[in-house]
This record gives structure tokens, sequence and C-alpha cells, in this order.
């Protein structure tokens, strides 16, 4: 049976830069995908573009994608990054200069895959009725209009599979989905059917399987981490798709990390939401259909996943301004140094009200103690070595949050004693970009795909 | 007798928006109808007091030998917002290990002597 290798080599714009290399130099690959997309990535590069009409995508992707250009070209592996941001046509540029200074010019074709940015179609979408009520909260768009930073359709694999067949070796995109990613190549390469939901939905699974990188090879893993081998060299995941639609997550012989059932269940429920309803814009998938199966060390054999059709809408994300906030802290020695850190926010407290400064919110963590856990973290103990005073404020006015900034490193010199951990200065004001998921008909989006010559 | 679901399961956390979701997974098939017995979503709203401001929603993965718990208004506003360290709710997966529930005495002496 026709299988394809589809490795995954970075799992956030920020994950490793020797991943993808690694991918690609240390075994047999046929695909590379790369996701580089969060939602407030998309706010970030919209500004990057405002002051820059060639910015606006993910530049450590050229620079990666350019030490790797001549094996690409000559083992014939295709790769599909959605690091195009909100300007896929400056990156497809970028990567054909970088193709040029390698003497590749001529030898490889770039798509891209667009069409998803929405941003200037808003106030005629709303005009037309379609309110993009944010899915949390039920709110129209139209309360935040004027804050909004960005706007995005997350379009899917079978935008990917188009693209490739159109040759494309190199594919850009914008907001395409994780899942996307994977499952395009499978779509392209296996001709499967747009409404063949089953193998639509297996080839989903893959994707969210692998979409975290080494998440699902043994890093982050909570079962048996100690002993999980070479995690300095820990190999990023491959998966191996066959026509039928099963398919085997493995990684290349030599890496470190573990590839177990057990280990991969913990990256199946991350970020799971009703796990009968995985809705993507291909498909929904069904994780209560999944069968999983150790077939030899380091392979996992995925069989027997169930799908249902795609619905009638696109996801957006959808960013925009939401505010200002700081967070600071400052660290407390032995002996009592939980109480020392409990006085040191109450002083502080009490000048941030004297000097009428009204936050929206305040809080206060005293890390060591109990920051991440709250009340199950039960008593701390009272002989800490030292405990970390961590405190933030949010506003929608910047210059209330900035006089905060000003407040925390004084009470090293007027507040309790026994207080170290300022060196890194005083805490910064930093603009809240807020995300705001909607909903949009895809009769409403036209996806933009297209491919040239390096 | 009690015993932490520490010696019965693992899991994985992470979030969207202001919900957290906690996935536990049990150790062996036949620890998992414990867990689908004793771990309810009124329990774990219980254990996350104090973190957890919302509702908790559960679901059932007997292929897997897990539950999937979504656990609404936890993450102090999510993402950006969020003023809180763990913004993501990454460590509430080990949280939820924390809880103890009350199992037949065989099964009791069977985890503490195999897992530690």
């Amino acid at each position: 049976m026709k299988t394809i290798r589809i490795g995954n080599g970075q799992g956030f714009w920020g994950d490793s830069l020797e991943a993808p290399v690694e991918l690609v130099r240390r075994g047999p690959l046929d695909y590379l995908t790369l996701d580089y997309l969060a939602e407030v990535t998309m706010s970030i590069m919209q500004k990057q573009r405002a002051r820059d009409a060639r910015s606006g995508y993910a530049r450590d992707f050229v620079t990666m994608i350019e030490r790797i250009l001549p094996e690409i070209v000559e083992r014939n592996i295709r790769v599909i990054a959605n690091a195009g941001g909100v300007n896929p046509q400056a990156c497809r540029d970028a990567v054909i200069e970088a193709a040029r200074r390698k003497g590749l010019g001529g030898k490889l074709k770039v798509g891209i895959v667009a069409g998803d940015d929405i941003m200037h179609r808003l106030d005629d979408l709303i005009a037309r009725g379609i309110e993009l009520k944010n899915l949390d909260t039920g709110e129209p768009l139209s309360e935040v209009r004027s804050m909004v930073q960005s706007a995005n359709v997350y379009l899917g694999g079978g935008q990917v599979a188009t693209c490739l067949g159109q040759g494309a070796q190199i594919i850009i995109a914008g907001r395409v989905t994780d899942t996307g990613l994977a499952l395009g190549p499978m779509i392209h390469e296996f001709k499967w059917a747009r409404d063949d939901w089953d193998r639509l939905a297996s080839g989903t699974i893959a994707g969210h399987t692998v979409e975290c990188g080494a998440q699902t090879t043994g890093g982050n893993c909570l079962i048996d981490w100690e002993t999980i081998p070479n995690m300095a060299d820990i190999g990023y995941p491959i998966i191996e798709a066959r026509e039928d639609g099963t398919f085997t997550i493995t990684k290349h012989e030599g890496t470190g990390g573990r590839i177990t059932v057990a280990g991969v269940k913990e990256q199946l429920v991350y970020e799971m939401g009703d796990p009968h309803e995985y809705i993507t814009p291909d498909c929904i998938a069904d994780f209560t259909s999944i069968h999983l199966e150790q077939e030899a060390k380091d392979r996992v054999r995925f069989s027997g996943i169930k799908g249902r059709p795609a619905t009638d809408m696109y996801k957006v994300s959808i960013s925009y301004s939401a505010g200002w906030k700081a967070v600071g802290s400052l660290v407390y020695g032995w002996p009592d140094a939980l109480k020392k850190a409990q006085a040191a926010d109450r002083v502080l407290r009490e000048r941030l009200d004297r000097l009428g400064l009204r936050f929206d919110h305040v809080l206060t963590e005293f890390v060591g103690a109990n920051a991440c856990n709250g009340p199950m973290a039960g008593d701390p103990s009272p002989d800490l070595a030292e405990v970390a005073f961590r405190i933030g404020v949010r506003s929608s006015d910047k210059s209330v949050v900035e006089r905060f900034t000003r407040e925390l490193a004084p009470l090293v010199l007027n507040g309790p004693p026994t207080v170290t951990g300022f060196a890194s200065g005083r805490p910064k004001a930093e603009e809240i970009i807020a995300y705001w998921p909607a909903l949009i008909p895809k009769s409403e989006v036209a996806p933009e795909i297209s491919v040239v010559e390096a | 007798m009690k015993v932490k679901l520490l010696h019965l399961a693992h899991a994985r956390s992470g979030d969207k928006g202001d919900t957290a979701n906690v996935g536990l997974i049990a150790y062996k098939p036949e620890y998992y109808a414990v867990l689908v017995e004793r771990v309810t979503a009124e329990r774990v709203k219980e254990h996350f007091r104090g973190i957890c401001f919302g509702d908790v929603e559960r679901y059932e993965l007997p292929n897997l030998g897990a539950l999937n718990f979504l656990l609404h208004k936890s993450l102090d506003g999510g993402g950006t917002i969020s003023l809180r360290t763990d913004a993501q709710g990454k460590t509430y997966s080990a949280a939820l290990l924390r809880m103890e529930i009350e199992v037949d005495d065989a099964l009791a002496r069977e985890v503490m002597s195999s897992k530690a």
C-alpha cells in the first residue's frame, strides 16, 4: 500500500530552530510541515506589515529554509508552512530570493495558500448582517470593531492539497489550521475524495497528534518522564500515512525521546474539547473512535477512525486591543519568606490606593507557595527557602499601568527585608491583544492559491 | 481506602481561551471504570475551588481509557488577558492528580505497591 512520511518540525513560532533541519537530515522524509501561527502571532505580524509592507511573516522560516534548500530540492522533499502570516506573498518572494542565492533558481516551485485575511472586509461583512459573534460570549464583533488588529479565516487541508496539485514544492500559507498542514499531503497523494469523511478525519487526527512537535515524542510527557532517553536530542514526530487512512506515528532512528501508546494518549487529549466533535474546515473528527496499538518500539499505529461531514462555516481568528497590563516580581528569602512576601503585597497595594490608581484587575501570586495550583497546593511549608512575590495589574488606561511599574522596585529599600531578584529592572507595560473567535459562512470566503517558479 | 489519582492515572492539560482542559488517562483499562465512577464533574469542580469559577463538563473516551474535563472560567480571562503565571493551565494536569478517591482495599494495595 502507498505510504508517505510527513514530519512536523515546528510546534509554534519560537520552537527549536534545529528541529526541521534534523528532520530533513536524519532520515527518510517526503513532507516537512511547520506550524508557526498562534492567535497572538497574527496581530504581531499585522503591526509589522503596517510599518513595512515587505514584512508581516515568520522571517526565521526563511533563514531556516535557506539552510536546507539544497537537500530539499535534491531529495524532492515538499515543505508546507503557515509561515506566511499576514503577508504570504512577501514570504514567498523572500524564499525565492533565498533559492536564487543558493543557485536553485528555476529548480523549484513555490506556492501560496492565502485568501484567509478578511481584515479589509470586516465593515462590509458586518453591514451585510454577518455579525461575527464571539463564540464564547455571543457578543457581535461591532462591540470591539474599532479595536480590531487582525482577522483571519482558518483554511484547511483541502486548500493545501489543491496547491500541491498545482506542483508547489514549498507552500507558504497564511492561517491554515495546524491539522490541515498534514492532512493536505494525504488528500493530494492518496486522491482522497473531499467527502471521504473517515479518511479526512484520520488525516486530521494524524495532524493533531504531531502539531505540537516533540510533545508527542516524549516532551512535556508526564508518564515515566524521568526515564525518557536522550531528551537533549529528542526526535520530532513523523506520520507514516497509508492510503487506507491508517497511520503510524514514529521518529527517526537514533534520536532521543520515546513514542508509546500512553504518551500519544497524552497528546491526543491536549487542548481537547468535545472528543466526539473535533471540528475543522475539512471534516468533523471523532476522537472516541481511535484505536491505538504499539506495533514496535517508538511506533504507535492508529486505526478505526470515524469522521462526519464538515460544517458550512469557517472559524475566524480575530485579534483586538483590550487594554494594558504589567506583571513584576521580587524574591523574599528565608526565614518567613512567605510572610515577608505577603507583607510586601499589602504595602504595595496600600501605596497604589494612596496614589488613587484604579485598575480593572490586580492579581497577586506567591511563586514557590501556591501560584499555579492555588488552594489545591495545601498549606505551604513554614520554612520555605524563598518565595517570589508576583503581582500583575490590568487597565484600559495605559498611564495607570505605567505608574504601577514604578512602584515595585522601591520596595527593595522601603519594604520588608531579605529581598532580591530585581536586577532585570522594572516591569514593562504591555498592550493586551485579545482573541475573538467567530464563525463565517464558507460561501463568503475565496481562498487564493497560486504557484510560481523560483 | 483513599488513594490519590496520581497512583491510578496520568494527565495532560491545555487551554482554549478562559477554559482549561484536563485529560485524565487511566494507567490500566481496569482503572478506567473506577475513574468514571469516582471522578465526576462535581468532584472536579470542588477540587478546583479557588481556581475554576465556571462549570465543569466531563467527556468519556473509553477507547483511550480517558476522561476529558473542561474547566470554564479557570484562567483569569485566559490567553494574553490573564495575569496568572499559569495562564494556559499547563499545571492543572498534575493538580487533578492530587485528588483522593475512595477505592476498595485490594486495588489500593495494588496501586500503592506498583507506583510510588
